[in-house]
């Protein structure tokens, strides 16, 4: 349908979502996706997990989106030698894996999103590095805080995204 | 309500992937980072990226079609700039994915990916070739109506859209439990692009409008 916009610039019907469904690997991801840095990159963390569903199986067609949340950051598409960005995505593996080279974020956390066939909408979510007082974490079930917390230390962090039951990723409504 | 809930049961992948919590409704936070996206710019995206009909040596078969419409934010303002995403079957009804099995042709002059940043007016532009149905396993004779995907940016991460355009008149909407996911039926509606013989274009294309209306985001006055 042709939507035009109201003069007095109204709320307009918002386009619903629909699931990326199985078939996206020829169309989204691109060379060095997952690398926000370069390797050897001064800071580099490497940030990896599985995407799991209810069953505790691995989901082995979901797309992540890694956010670090610098404003006005290219997405860069077309990454070159050293190339640096704010954004990255990743393909799962069969296996359900993903993994990101990336660096610190400078607030808490780094933001997360996940497609995947069987997803009617994306779902957002946040790694934390470390367990920290946070407006977000202070306010949710104590028992749900620890889905947000990465694991691991130094360069290497493991998070893992568990879609539906128990040890629910806690995911965001903005 | 706009968008689909995550558990529709009749779309059966979303039993086992649906989350059985609510999501956390955060709203307190004006530097939440989630507020802000990724930039994209024209040096990455070329200018051949949206045209699908010209990535191969000779033409994909099908029939050809233009794809045009606005980006806009919840106020009705032109998203500018922002990416958009489009990928697609081809006219048989076959993606060039190694895991789609349905026995019908590949086209060597179709790969269905196309990419295109958003003008001054929030336009974006494609040119490809009408998809066609497809089966799949959800349940007995189960068949996609013809359909595009579509990934938009938006300015904020929290914006960040995944769809689908469907065609005006297709006969297997109806039965489709990814489109009927959306309870309400003008919301399904904006799904479907509008036929137009304005951006039709004689002895060479068939014109389709679609506008994309982004989420609020959660800063903003709604």
């Amino acid at each position: 349908m042709n939507l035009t916009p109201s003069q007095d610039g109204a709320f307009m019907k918002l386009t619903p979502s629909q699931t990326v469904g199985p078939f996206f690997s020829h169309a989204l991801p691109y060379p060095h996706d997952w690398e926000l840095v370069p390797p050897g990159h001064a800071g580099a963390i490497m940030l990896t997990g599985l995407v799991l569903d209810g069953a505790g199986e691995p989901v082995p067609d979901a797309l992540l989106e890694l956010w670090l949340g610098r404003t006005g950051d290219r997405g860069a598409l077309v990454r070159g030698d050293g190339e640096v960005s704010g954004f990255g995505r990743c393909a799962t593996a069969p296996d359900g894996s993903f993994r990101f080279r990336t660096v610190r974020p400078e607030g808490a956390y780094l933001s997360l999103q996940v497609f995947a066939r069987g997803l009617l909408r994306s779902l957002l979510t946040r790694v934390y590095l470390e367990d920290r007082p946070d407006p977000l974490l202070d306010g949710l079930e104590p028992e749900r805080r620890g889905t947000l917390i990465a694991t691991g230390s130094g360069d290497r962090y493991r998070f893992d995204v568990r879609l539906q039951g128990d040890g629910e990723t806690v995911f965001l409504d903005f | 309500m706009t968008h689909p809930p995550y558990l529709s049961p009749g779309y059966r992948s979303t039993i086992l992937r649906a989350p059985a919590r609510p999501p956390v409704a955060f709203r307190s936070d004006p530097d939440a980072i989630e507020l802000t996206g990724p930039v994209f710019g024209h040096d990455e995206v070329g200018s051949l990226d949206s045209d699908l009909t010209r990535q191969h040596a000779g033409e994909p078969l099908g029939e050809r079609i233009s794809v045009t419409g606005r980006i806009l934010d919840s106020a009705g303002r032109p998203v500018r700039g922002t990416l958009v995403e489009l990928w697609q079957a081809n006219a048989a009804g076959r993606y060039a994915h190694e895991r789609d099995q349905h026995p019908a042709p590949l086209d060597p002059n179709f790969t269905g990916a196309g990419r295109c940043l958003t003008d001054e007016d929030g336009r974006y532009r494609f040119v490809t070739i009408k998809p066609g149905a497809y089966p799949w396993r959800n349940h007995h004779n189960a068949w996609r109506p013809a359909h595009l995907h579509f990934s938009v940016f938006g300015r904020a991460f929290t914006e960040r859209l995944v769809t689908q355009m469907y065609f005006p008149g297709d006969p297997l909407m109806p039965f489709d439990p990814i489109l009927q996911s959306i309870p309400d039926e003008p919301a399904r509606q904006r799904l479907v692009s509008a036929f137009s013989m304005e951006l039709t274009e004689p002895e060479w294309s068939l014109g389709y409008s679609f506008d994309i209306v982004l989420g609020r985001t959660p800063m903003e006055p709604s």
